[in-house]
């Protein structure tokens, strides 16, 4: 796999080309959110400057050619996740929009008391507070991985779990946004299935930092959003197997969803649009669409060793620097573009502003993992994220400005 | 190191001492208000007590997490108003306010004390917040106290 050619990929990110507080911008945050190349920003405007109409109501020329670049944009993402049935990508605002879906319509139609969603402390607040209130309406109780020292799930107490055989659904993240950490997925798959329970995998991280496989991995669920990965923001995709779709009543009502509408009841329009109501956001899909090209021209495999190199460079500073404390799997190959860490008794909103005045942009925060936070004793950590545009330099600058943070905080 | 904005400007000497060092931390038994505020977006957090006799600040405590920012200016609120009438310890803090928005004026207050050590932060508005937490603790006490809803 050759290594990427960064200072090209850089040219299409007009945002990184700039200087802040003074100095060029480091930009470290892609696991909040990642910046957005000219190829997206240019098909998004295409698309507004030509093609802009409603989607499946038109009879018009520009609404078929905006219904077209819409469907488009679907086959585009379950080429993505390595499906061959479009019907099976619902289109939502994002990961957080998706988890609610499954929660709201299969857990509302699924769950009742007496039975279990399995989660883990590393989870995501978007993949915990579904569950919690599709628990609370249900009856379901929710059940806990608990997250190992360095950062990993511990896979023999899930099969104690599973053997109890009450779970019905496991929910749990492809790759962990405060780690770094990367789930053995297939493994937890088999597992689960084997205990007769489906697995919904939160792929926020996983589609942005590495190939995905929806049939590989042995998710039934697969949630993910555009903004992570060079897309615009408000667009994500859920992708689920065609059976459970069909069986799944609709999550929200109104146009585009319907077959037939009648004074007390309706029917629903056939997959994917039974989960579609309202009008899309059909930019965000056809900017999503250029951004997925974008990445499977560079190489999801070549971003993901890209990232591995640049966090391994990253520990090799930080390890020797006195007072770090350095979160998730030490190996760097088990983990993708996040460092999160902890420096002396600066807390990372210090560290945040003091690196921000150089112009590093970090997280600081409980990266909306607060179960995961209180697991190892903290309120709050510094996060690092890397991605494709990222280069050793940064890496560099960021260990500089962390020695600021020491001199100041000596 | 060169910046637009100076940190020295922020991270004075006595802000990391009272950061490291707080001045009336810990828990009051016979406290008469006792609140706890946190801030969303961060998730900075102070608990404070007071004792209120005859409407003046007898003793107070409080207890946080959260960055230097916010516990330093909480812990010299605390040395600031206790011993205060209540009414002139919420004076001070909109002085103090007046101050993180930058007014000149209220920087050279000498009736601010050790607070006018976090001036600085008036240059870096997203840490404003921060530092106006314990104030905010102590309006609510005020609110409280007085039987408002909350
Ligand atoms: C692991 C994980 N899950 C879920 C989300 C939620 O994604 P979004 O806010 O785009 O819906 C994020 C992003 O913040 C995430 O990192």
């Amino acid at each position: 796999m050759a290594p990427l050619d960064v200072d090209r990929l850089r040219g299409d990110f007009p945002a990184l080309h700039q200087d802040v507080n003074g100095h060029p911008l480091v930009y470290l945050d892609n696991a909040a959110t990642s910046q957005k190349p000219v190829q997206v920003l240019d098909a998004v405007r295409r698309y507004y400057e030509a093609d802009n109409a409603n989607v499946h109501r038109g009879i018009h020329e520009l609404s078929r050619r905006a219904t077209e670049a819409y469907e488009g944009a679907r086959n585009r993402v379950a080429g993505f996740l390595g499906t061959d049935d479009p019907a099976e990508v619902i289109w939502t605002r994002g990961t957080t929009e998706g988890i609610n879906l499954v929660a709201a319509s299969w857990g509302g139609e699924n769950l009742g008391p007496g039975d279990e969603i399995l989660l883990s402390e590393m989870e995501h607040h978007s993949n915990l507070v579904p569950w919690q209130l599709v628990a609370r309406r249900t009856g379901a109780t929710l059940r806990y991985l608990d997250v190992s020292d360095e950062g990993t799930l511990n896979l023999d107490q899930m099969d104690e779990i599973l053997s109890g055989g009450r779970v019905r659904l496991a929910a749990l993240t492809h790759i962990s946004n405060a780690l770094g950490t990367i789930n053995p997925i297939r493994e937890i798959a088999d597992r689960v299935h084997a205990a007769g329970a489906l697995l919904l995998v939160d792929g926020a991280q996983g589609a942005a930092h590495g190939p995905v496989d929806v049939a590989a991995l042995g998710a039934d669920f697969y949630a993910f959003s555009g903004h992570k990965l060079c897309g615009p923001t408000g667009i994500g995709a859920l992708w689920g197997r065609r059976e459970l779709l069909e069986a799944m009543p609709p999550y929200m009502g109104g146009g585009e969803m319907i077959s037939i509408v009648e004074r007390d009841m309706s029917t629903w329009a056939p997959l994917p649009h039974t989960f579609e109501a309202g009008t899309p956001n059909i930019s965000g899909a056809v900017g999503l669409a250029a951004a997925l090209d974008y990445l499977e021209g560079v190489g999801p495999a070549a971003i993901l060793a890209h990232e591995q190199a640049l966090v391994a460079y990253a520990l090799e500073q930080l390890r020797p620097m006195p007072g770090i404390r350095l979160f998730g799997p030490e190996d760097p190959g088990a983990r993708a573009g996040v460092v999160s860490f902890l420096l002396g008794d600066a807390h990372p909103h210090d560290i945040s502003t003091i690196l921000d005045s150089s112009g590093v942009a970090i997280r600081a925060g409980h990266h909306c993992t607060q179960l995961l936070m209180r697991r190892y004793g903290v309120a709050a950590t510094a996060r690092a994220s890397f991605y494709l545009y990222n280069t050793r330099d940064e890496v560099d600058r960021l260990v500089t400005s962390l020695e600021t943070v020491r001199t100041i905080f000596a | 190191m060169t910046t637009d904005v100076p940190l020295t400007s922020l991270y004075q000497d006595l802000i990391l001492d009272h950061y490291r060092k707080p001045r009336n931390r810990g828990t009051l038994p016979d406290a008469t208000v006792e609140v706890h505020v946190r801030n969303p977006t961060c998730g900075d957090e102070i608990r404070l007590q007071l004792l209120l006799e005859d409407g003046v600040i007898a003793d107070l405590r409080f207890e946080g997490e959260g960055c230097s920012i916010s516990q330093a200016s909480a812990s010299m609120m605390t040395s600031l108003i206790r011993g205060k009438p209540l009414p002139d310890a919420l004076a001070l803090g909109s002085r103090f306010t007046e101050m993180m928005h930058a007014d000149a004026d209220a920087a050279t207050d000498g009736s601010l004390r050790d607070l006018r050590a976090l001036a600085g932060v008036a240059r870096f508005p997203v840490r404003v917040r921060c530092a106006l937490l314990g104030f905010d603790a102590l309006r609510e006490a005020a609110r409280q106290s007085a039987g408002e809803a909350p």
